[in-house]
This record gives C-alpha cells, structure tokens and sequence, in this order.
C-alpha cells in the first residue's frame, strides 16, 4: 500500500491516547501495581494515587474530591445516575428526558419504563435544541429527576443546561447531565451548570478506554447500581482500575489547561471546513445549530450521495469520519438524532459527521476537502437522482 | 467487513450510466426508503447487447449493481431472467449478515428492464 496519508476525524467516538496520559499510566501497570484497598504499601501506594485522581477530576470541573464515582465509563455513568436516582425516590416515578439523548440514556429510560416508571421524552427543534418550556410543562407531581445532555454527540448541538437547571431547582427536582462530549472543547463546571449529576468519559478526552466518572452532589439520594467491596464509597464496587483512572485524571487535568486553546484551534478548523465545502460543494447543508455548536462538531448533509458510500469512499483515501444515515438490515435508516431535527429525505440519507480534534491541523481540512469533493462527484456521477 | 470483491466493485464499478434508446428500463426504490436502483438494457438478437446502471445509495446497492450489470451483459435474455440473488452474492464473495436487505434490489431492477423490454417487443 505504501505510505498512504491517514486522517483521523472521528474523535466524538474516540480520541488517541495523549502520551503524557500513557506516560502517567504506565507505572501503574508494574511497580505500583498494589490494590487500593490493601493494607500495605503496594495498596497504599494505589490509594494515594487514587486520591490524587480524585482530585485532579474533581478540580477540574469545580466539585469536591468526595463527589467523585469513578466507573467504568460514560455508559456506566449515565446507568448510574439514572437508576440510581428514580427508582430510590418514594413514590417519585416520572423522569424528563429529551428525544436526542444517547442510547446509554434513552435505554436506560426505557428500561425504568418496563419496571413502571415514567418518561417524557422532549423534544428538539429543527437544530436540535431541546424545548425548554415543553420540558417545564412536561414537570408533574412526582417528577424526580431531569436528564439532558450537555451537547450532542452526533450534531454537536450545545444544550440551554443553565435554564434546564434552574427549571429543575424550581420543582426541587434532580438534574443530571451527560457532558461526555463537551469537556475539553467547552467550560464544564458543575456548579456554573447548576447540575446535580454528570457524566464524563476518559477516552473521548485523549484518555485510555474503560474509565470514567458520575459527579454527584453532596446531599443527593442515590443508590448502587453495582454491589460488592464497598469501594468509591460504597457507590460503585469492584476493585479500582488504578492505571486507568490515574490516566483518566491526567486527562481532564491535561483538557482543562488546553481547553482555551483546543477550542480556538477546532473552532477555526471547523468553520473553514464549513465554509470551504459550502463554497466547493452543491446542494449541501449543515445539521445542528449553526452557533451554538461544539467546537469541534461538523455534520453535513449531502444531496445525491448516501452516507455508507461517502465514509467508505473517504476511508479508502484515509479519512476517517462517521455517517448517521447508516444501512440496516431492514432499511436505510437514519439515526434517531436526525430523525428528530426534521431533515427532507433529499438529504437524510446523506450525512456524515466529521468530529475535528486537538491533532489535527489546517493541511488535515485541505486534503478533506479535496477528498470530500472527490467522494461526491464520483457517488452524484452514479445516481439517477443528480440528473433529474 | 466488505469482502475485497465487494470493495472493487463499489470504488470501481463498471457501466455506470443510461443505455441511448434503450429497450427496457427498470428502477426500484424512492428517496424515502433511500435507495434507487435505475437498470437499463440494449437487445440485439435475444442477446443483452448493453446493460447500463444508475445507483443512489449504499456500498451494497453500488456493489450489487455493477455485478448485476456485469454479469447480465452478452447473457440470453432467458439466461438473464434465470439469474439468482446467490448468483449475484457469489460473484461479490459474499455480502455480511444484516447487509442483505438491497442485494436483491439491483437483479429486481435488472429483471424489471427485461420485462419491460418483453412488454415493449409483443
């Protein structure tokens, strides 16, 4: 094959390790390798590192050491905070959530249905913002908790938290907020949010896979999920992943001093591919809010062309990026953001979402450029639809 | 995930385009569902002369279409109308599970343009 030029442009679904991250890590794995939880050294060798992870995280988006729950991730999280809350509130059964949450929300929600409970699901406008006085009139009598996430993964669209969370205050109810996908590219502080809860994963943030964390405010009635040993202060048991956590902690230490930074350099790499396909690129369109928008979030629609065929097409030129209009086995079927945001099936079938990170440079959106225009032409010369 | 075959033929396919004046045309699919498929042929002594395609949607109607066409051009037309989905999923080396939703599609199109062209010719 050669030396092929590979671009990776996928980050909102993982990110590469940071080597300073790997550089914290790998004493973890040999010499300090002890259980946090034993007596001796080895294990209070872990601990300490472990308390210095909390408070890395916990410094970083301006809670308390002791409202930190390392998990194994922001799925876990977002089980956590969900099922941890509603079903342990007496006679509290109804939860607000929104229509564009992620899978680890929306089935956990749907899960707590089938035991009983009750969702209101909100909805969005055409650029994927959620309804805010919908979600105050959804508010019942026995409404527990509200979960909307900070900015959303696939359209990158920004979420109103700070009126969400005074609307929770309001009706005295919980609010949490998966932000897996807005820290390191925009400020994430808990209080500054007004948040009860929030969600966060290492490996979107430069840091390893399998480890993350559920801010929980002091004061909030949670329970469990997972029982055992009584670790992380009984909320979450099993034998710490120490290594993980420490790179974990390395990372949000190392986005939150590189997030000024990062979000300029994204922010002018995102417009200019905006702009530059905009300019190059017929019957085009952006999906998501055209401001209020991840730094670092760039999802298009093209006409003519369907989503599968763009990304493989870029990918065998080395550009690595996703699609939302993937081919299931029983129909094209655009994901349910999309679905949600009341795109015409001209261009539905067609998106694809470019996800920028703090590697990638000016020369990167170039070649993606060239490739994109590259990739259209050769799938419009192909559809009866381009001529009619 | 694609088999080699599969690759090949979607990044290259061969017979993309409309057959000038042709003798049978068939399309299947709407933007609703996402795919269409547009299939049409050239007969010249029961013989398909040409068989041309147009293709809006995934790795696997592109894939689908071009070994359609391919394998359909110079056939009979009885010999093309005998053609099977397997015929068309062996030439691909095989499609992954849950990809097998389109793989008929392009053979229904094909097998829609030899009707029309029976139609046509009675």
């Amino acid at each position: 094959m050669g030396t092929m030029k590979r671009i990776y442009m996928d980050h909102s679904a993982t990110t590469p390790v940071d080597p300073l991250v790997v550089d914290a890590m790998l004493p973890f794995f040999t010499d300090l390798f002890g259980n946090a939880s034993s007596l001796h050294s080895f294990g209070s060798e872990a601990a300490e590192a472990l308390l210095r992870a909390r408070k890395q995280v916990a410094d970083a988006i301006g809670a308390l050491p002791e409202e930190i729950i390392f998990t194994s991730g922001g799925t876990e999280s977002d089980n956590l905070a969900i099922r941890g809350v509603v079903p342990f509130n007496a006679g509290k059964k109804h939860v607000i959530t929104s229509v564009i949450e992620h899978p680890a929300v929306l089935n956990t929600c749907a899960f707590l249905e089938s035991l009983g409970h009750e969702v209101t699901y909100v909805p969005v406008d055409a650029d994927g913002v959620v309804d805010v006085k919908i979600l105050e009139k959804s508010v019942r009598e026995n409404t527990v908790l509200v979960s909307v996430m900070h900015a959303n993964n696939e359209v990158g669209t920004i979420q109103p938290i700070e009126k969400i969370s005074e609307i929770a205050k309001k009706y005295n109810i919980y609010f949490h907020t998966d932000a897996v996908q807005s820290v390191g590219k925009i400020p994430v502080n808990v209080d500054d949010l007004g948040v009860d809860m929030l969600s966060i994963s290492s490996h979107k943030i430069h840091g390893p896979k399998g480890v993350g964390v559920l801010y929980v405010r002091k004061g909030t009635n949670i329970s469990p999920i997972v029982f055992g040993g009584n670790h992380e202060m009984g909320m979450r048991s099993g034998t710490e992943n120490v290594s993980g956590i420490v790179g974990f902690a390395k990372a949000m230490e190392l986005a939150a001093q590189r997030q000024d930074a990062d979000s300029i350099h994204m922010t002018q790499m995102r417009d200019s591919l905006i702009s530059r396909v905009f300019d190059s690129i017929s019957d085009v369109r952006l999906n998501g809010h055209p401001s209020r928008r991840l730094p670092n979030n760039v999802n298009m629609s093209f006409k003519y062309a369907e989503g599968e065929s763009m990304l493989m097409l870029l990918d065998m030129q080395g550009v690595a990026v996703s699609t939302g209009s993937a081919c299931s086995s029983k129909s094209l079927k655009a994901s349910h953001v999309l679905s949600a945001l009341e795109i015409e099936d001209d261009f539905i079938h067609g998106s694809l979402r470019i996800s920028l990170g703090r590697e990638n440079t000016m020369d990167d959106i170039d070649y993606v450029v060239g490739a994109l225009q590259e990739t259209i032409a050769k799938l419009r010369a192909m559809s009866p639809l381009a001529d009619r | 995930m694609y088999s080699k075959k599969v690759m090949e033929e979607f990044s290259n396919p061969a017979n993309v385009g409309v057959v000038e004046d042709a003798d049978g045309v068939g399309e299947i699919g709407s933007t609703i569902d996402g795919d269409i498929i547009n299939i049409s042929i050239k007969v010249k002594d029961n013989i398909l002369e040409d068989v041309k395609f147009k293709t809006f949607g995934c790795v696997v109607a592109i894939s689908t279409s071009s070994a359609v066409a391919k394998l359909a051009k110079g056939k009979t037309v009885d010999e093309a109308m005998s053609l099977t989905n397997e015929d068309v999923i062996n030439y691909l080396d095989g499609l992954p599970e849950g990809k097998d939703r389109c793989s008929g599609f392009a053979l229904d199109a094909l097998k829609m343009a030899i009707d029309d062209y029976i139609h046509k010719s009675k």
